[in-house]
This record gives structure tokens, sequence and C-alpha cells, in this order.
């Protein structure tokens, strides 16, 4: 299973060494990590997508509360949350296909960044699932290279049934 | 006034009730060398190694329950200590390592003698600081004394830039500690704890699996109350002797692949398992799946991760053992089961194991069987000393046949396996109890990596005992070589051992020598004898005998193999 996990830490020299040690010396593995401030400059957030069964889950969210300078642990999984995810994608279309990549970028939303005499560079944010289709779906047209920054998630805030209908529907 | 960061250091550590530090010095702790050289309070033992500093600090903070503090130079003097900081780290023992570093401005230069030393030791310690500036001195050394000792203890290490003891500041004592992702659980969830007394009342075959985080909380007087009033048998890991008195009706003795018969069985037949302060290390395991079959297991530990790590729980407990412990017994009491009765066909069972299949070797007049020295060891001293051990089959055989009555007398490398370990210990150890008997059980491989601190043994007066178990070889590597690996003894005999009562002379200390089962206990009195300097004691003892029972790694803990069982043996071998 996977899962999404976020970790408050303090904002000092050597913390990402300490997380990243952590998953490295008990083979536990990390398919994403990001990390930035937040709102207090003391305290860091990091966000890391990691696998395993629910014992080994169990264990990295242990060892992780573990650590000294780990304020907070929070597994995504068991908390309703939104997660975003931005890619940056060099893509190379012959002329003739460059207005269908203008169209398909339209479609999802992103936005062309930069553009030079043979390549567009496009900006995509989203869920994973979103990102991993524009990519397929840009492929055919010519991919130079691609960027991803990793997850980041955040909780959702609680509120009345009624609204929760309309906001699901928004977001589809 | 300003003080130099080197005095600001000596002043933190007097405040933690720091007497001894164990060190070696070198260019970029000159400052705080200089800041020690007339203090009449901290007193430095000046190892002859830097890994020897840190398992006498090591052996030290085990024996007294203080923080054991250990200060090396950089580069090559930091790198020595990882050994020994590794082998505090797995055991949960408090020490705090100070390391020099070069200056600030030269970090990650490639400076002459440094190391990145605070990246080298984050895996194996609890914390490590780099401290970049002088101001932050006395706030650090307060936080690292306050981490080792307490929660799961462990090994901190600071590392000091020599600008930084070189530099000055207003010395300011913090009067508080104030790490808010640090607030480690001592008092365990009550109800948990109601549900593990109803399954200690419900149980018809319990056992306590008691370890190290007994010790560390000092509570061998609760967990002795709890095995009395509910008469529950109790095994020991290693880590464990002596947190239940060895000599006691109830005592298993330890578990695991060189476990009693009794102990090994006692678990596997067991309805109830009731770990305390343990881990469930893969030595006491055996095979994972085929441990404890039938039992429920109750867990409580202090720290969270111990917990489903290695096996499955059912009432997992998350505590200081000696706080849930007093918890647990408060709803014992009031339970008021007629504990002999419901406990009467357990405990006879557990007779039967115990009669019919004692610790046992076989004594010959001609060679000394090493058992045997360990018995006369305990017949001598009454049980009455701290004993340390080197790693191998010397550990195993002082586990099995030197009986623990008292916590902290028994100091030996459980997690990591450290040779060498033993006889710096045993240094730490004289210094924390001058009065007290010291004795270094060892084996002529294990002696030899840290044989270089008989001359602190000797400057400092220190009566350690050093009791080596010579059979020219390395006894448990030459075991499973003879069981597992078809007898070919590859690179395992030690051709060339010194004679080591020569190696004693010629450090100022005393050696004695015994060949034959007669000379042992003379040799121990003699030993014994010694008040103002180390004794070597070598004992040449059969090189063929080996630890049993044994279960072979991989295998479930009641598939012990006995010293009879020699078809047994063939029969592995054949197929291997």
């Amino acid at each position: 299973m996977r899962h999404t996990i976020s970790v408050l830490v303090e904002n000092k020299f050597g913390v990402l060494s300490r997380v990243s040690g952590l998953f490295s010396g008990r083979g536990f593995n990390i398919e994403s990590l990001s990390v930035g401030e937040t709102i207090e400059p003391a305290v860091s957030l990091m966000t890391i997508v990691t696998s395993g069964d629910d014992q080994i889950i169990e264990q990295i969210t242990k060892q992780l509360n573990k650590l000294i300078d780990v304020i907070k642990v929070v597994d995504f999984m068991e908390i309703d949350h939104v997660e975003r995810e931005m890619v940056l994608i060099k893509a190379a279309p012959k002329k003739a296909d460059r207005i269908e990549v203008l169209k398909l970028t339209e479609i999802f939303r992103g936005r062309i960044v930069d553009s030079g005499t043979t390549t567009y560079t496009i900006e995509i944010t989203g869920d994973e699932g979103k990102i991993n289709a524009f990519i397929e779906l840009i492929k055919p047209f010519g991919i130079k290279e691609f960027v991803r920054t990793g997850k980041v998630a955040i909780a959702r805030e609680r509120v009345k049934k009624a609204q929760i209908t309309t906001e699901k529907k928004e977001h589809r | 006034m300003k003080k130099l960061g080197a005095e600001i250091l000596v002043e933190c550590l007097k405040r933690e009730g720091v007497k001894h530090i164990f060190g070696y010095p070198g260019g970029v702790v000159l400052n705080i060398f200089d800041a020690l050289y007339d203090d009449k309070d901290l007193k430095l033992i000046l190892t002859r190694h830097e890994q020897g500093a840190v398992h006498a600090a090591d052996g030290y903070a085990r024996a007294s329950g203080k923080v054991g503090v250990a200060l090396v130079t950089s580069g090559p003097g930091a790198t020595n200590t990882v050994t020994g900081i590794a082998t505090a780290s797995m055991d949960s023992i408090p020490v705090v390592v100070f390391s020099g570093q070069v200056p600030t401005m030269l970090i990650g230069n490639d400076a002459f003698q440094e190391a990145d030393i605070v990246g080298i030791t984050r895996p194996c310690t609890k914390y490590n600081y780099l401290v970049k500036d002088v101001n932050d001195l006395a706030r650090i050394v307060r936080e690292a004394f306050h981490i080792a000792s307490t929660g799961r203890p462990g090994p901190v290490l600071i590392d000091l830039p020599k600008d930084v003891t070189a530099g000055k500041a207003d010395f300011v004592w913090p009067q508080e500690i104030k790490i808010r992702s640090y607030r480690p659980t001592y008092e365990g969830n009550k109800w948990m704890i109601k549900q593990a007394a109803n399954e200690i009342a419900k149980a018809k075959k319990p056992v306590i699996m008691a370890g190290g985080g007994v010790i560390i909380s000092g509570a061998s007087k609760e967990l002795k109350e709890l095995a009395e009033l509910s008469q529950i048998p109790v095994t020991m890991t290693l880590m464990g002797l002596g947190g239940f008195p060895g000599t006691h009706e109830l005592s298993l003795g330890m578990l695991g692949m060189h476990g009693t018969y009794y102990a090994n069985m006692s678990v596997q037949e067991s309805d109830l398992l009731i770990g305390i302060g343990v881990r469930f290390d893969d030595r006491v395991t055996g095979k994972m799946g085929t441990f404890a079959p039938h039992a429920k297991i109750v867990h409580i530990d202090i720290d969270p991760t111990s917990i489903r790590k290695n096996i499955r729980v059912d009432t997992p407990i998350v505590g200081d053992v000696k706080h849930v412990l007093k918890d647990l017994l408060k709803f014992l009491k009031e339970e008021k089961e007629q504990w002999d009765a419901i406990r009467k066909t357990w405990l006879k069972q557990i007779k039967t194991w115990k009669l019919g299949m004692p610790l046992k070797y076989t004594y010959v007049e001609n060679v000394i069987k090493p058992q045997f020295v360990i018995e006369k060891l305990y017949e001598i001293t009454k049980g009455d000393a701290i004993i340390t051990t080197e790693v191998g089959q010397n550990q195993m055989w002082a586990a099995q046949f030197y009986k623990f009555n008292k916590p902290r007398t028994f100091l030996t490398s459980g997690g990591l396996g450290t040779m060498g370990y033993g006889f710096p210990a045993a240094i730490g150890a004289q210094l924390a109890y001058p009065d007290k008997l010291v004795i270094d059980i060892a084996g002529d491989g294990s002696i030899q990596m840290n044989i270089q601190e008989l001359a602190t043994a000797v400057i400092n007066k220190l009566p350690v005992k050093v009791a080596i178990l010579n059979n020219h070889y390395l006894g448990m590597v030459r075991q499973w070589q003879e069981l597992f690996f078809g007898e070919r003894y590859s690179y395992s005999h030690l051709d060339v051992v010194p004679d080591f009562v020569k190696v004693a002379e010629a450090y100022g200390a005393v050696g004695f020598r015994a060949t034959k089962p007669s000379e042992v206990e003379p040799v121990i009195k003699e030993a014994l004898k010694v008040k103002d300097r180390p004794v070597f004691m070598d004992f040449i003892v059969d090189w063929k005998e080996k630890v049993y029972p044994m279960v072979p790694a991989g295998a479930a803990i009641n598939e012990m193999l006995f010293e009879e069982e020699k078809r047994e043996e063939k029969k592995l071998k054949a197929v291997r």
C-alpha cells in the first residue's frame, strides 16, 4: 500500500539526512520526498510517499516519531486530504502538432511557462493520476525531459455534510 | 565575566555531576585538556585507545546507572569511538561523547584530522550535535545529558570545533530543558495494563521474559514482586540477566540461542508471554514464525518502535517498566486469585524440565573445562562481583554458569556483540565502584582487541581481574565451523597467542596461569588477593569444548542441540 506521510520537523542542519538515513538504514523505500518551510520558519514540513504493508508503515511512522527533531507525523491514509504535485515538461512537438499540444495543456488547466523555437515548457499541477495521464498524452508528440516536484498534501477542513457534496461535484 | 568555551564545558560537566571522563588528547581538544589540567573535581582517565575510552564510559554507565563521558580528538580520535558508540546504542546505554573538530571555517575543507563524525555517527547515536557557536555550548551539553539518560537511553555525541572551545562567552546554565519534539512516555495506558492483568489472571501457562529495560528502569524489585505474587516463572534475555535473581526458584535462566532447555521449552509451551523491557532480538526468538506459537503476548517497553517490530503483540504497553509494573501490581492485587493453585500444574511441568535437562558439561581430570572456571569463579566470589565479558563462547558460558542475583552486575555487549568490550568496560565499572570486585571473563581472541588498556588499569591502580579462557581459537567461530561447515576451521585458529602472563608482567600487572583443573581454584584465590593492580588469569582450556544447548540459526528455539547428540551433529553436517 502507498502512503503519503507528512513529517513536521525542526528546521535544523542535518535533519533531512536524519530522515532519509532512517529510510535507507532500515530498508524502507522513499518514492518521493519534498521539503519546504512552513508558516513557522523554525519548522519544516516533509511530505514523503512510501509503500509497505501495515507493519512496515507502522514502523516507519514510529521510527520517524522517535527521531528527536521530528515534531509530528501524519499518515494521510487515515485522513481526508488533498494531494498535489507539479511537473514541468519540455515538449518538442512537430510544427503541425503544436496547436494540439496547446489544446491539451488548456484542457488540463496547464500553462506554457516558456516557449522556444522548438519546445514548449508546460506546467501542470494536480494529483498523481492527472499528471501521469498528461505525460502519457504528450509523449507521442515528443518530450525532451520533465521534472516532477514530488507530492505535497494537506488535510481537508471538516465541513458539514451538504457542503461536502457540492465540493465533491466541483472537484470532478 | 566571559569564559573560554573549554571552561564552560568543564563547568557544565561538573553541574551534570560528572566525576570521571575517559579520554585521549589531540590537537583540536588541547583547550579542553588545558582546562582539565589543574581541576581537582574532574578526573580524566587516559585510556590507550579511543575505543577503550568509550567502552570504559559505557561500563561506568552500566555499573552505576549514571551517564558515562568520553572525550577524544577529531579525525581518527573521533572515528575510533564509533564501535563504542554503536555498542552503547544497541544496548541503550547513556553515554555522552565529546569529539574535537577542526575550526568551523575549515570544516568541509578536508583539513588535517578532519572527519564528518556527526555524519558518521548519525545512525548509531540517539542524537548528535555540531556546536557552531560557543554561546550554544551550555544548552547543548545540558540537552545532551538529558537526551542520553531519559526515555530509552542511548549515546549522544557532541562535536566541538576548535574555535568553539577556544572562543569566549558568558556562562549561562539553562534552568530548564525545552525540547518540544522529545517527550518519552513513562506512564503506560491504564486500560491496557488492566487488560494485561486480566490476561495474567486467565493464563494457565504464563512466562515472563525480562530484558535490559528492567535493569535500566530500576524495576528489579517490582519484577520480583510480580513474579512472586502471581507465581510466574521468569526467563531473561542476555541483557536482562541480574534483573531477576538467577538463584530464585522461579528463575529459568537465559532463553534463546544458548538459553536453557527449560527456558526455551517454557516459552514455546506458554499460553501467555509477558515481555518486559525486551525487543525480541533474533538471538532470542530463533525462527520468527515458530516463536511462542501458543502464547498471547503482552509487551511492555518504553520505545514504541520495539513493539510489533519483530513479533505480533496482543497487548502492547508503551511506558517505563517500573511505572507500568507498579500499576500492573495494583490491578493484580485486586484480582485476588488463588495464584498458587492455578499455577501448580505449570510450575510442576517446569520443574520436570529443569530436573530433566539442566545446564551441564562433562568434567574431566586432566583438562580444564571453561565452564568449570566460571563455576569456580561464582563459587569463590559467592556471586558478589561485577562481571563483564567479551563476546563469543566466553560470553555465553558466563551468562549460563554465573548466577546473577543483582542488577548492574553483568556488563556485556548484547546487541552489537563487540569483541574487546569487556576489559575497558571492567575498568569503567571499577572506577565507578573502587571497592567492588570486577572480573572480565574473556577469550584469548577478544582480550587482544583492547589489551592495551592494561596500561590504563595499571596506572590507575585498578584491581580488575581478567579470566582468559584460552583455547587458541576464536571459539564460537570454530564451533559454528565444526557444526555447520564440516570442521573446516577457516582462519579461526589463532596460531600465535602471546604469553598472557608475560604480557601482564610487561605492563606492570600480575599474571597467573592454570593448565590443570586442580590449579583453577588456587589461581583465582591468588588473583583475588591482588588489590593494587590488574591481574590476568590465563586458563588453558579444552579447545574442543562447545556452548550447549544451541539453537542453530534460523531454527525454532525448542530445536536445541545438546552435548550428547554427536549423531545429530553428524546429520546436520550432512544436510549442509
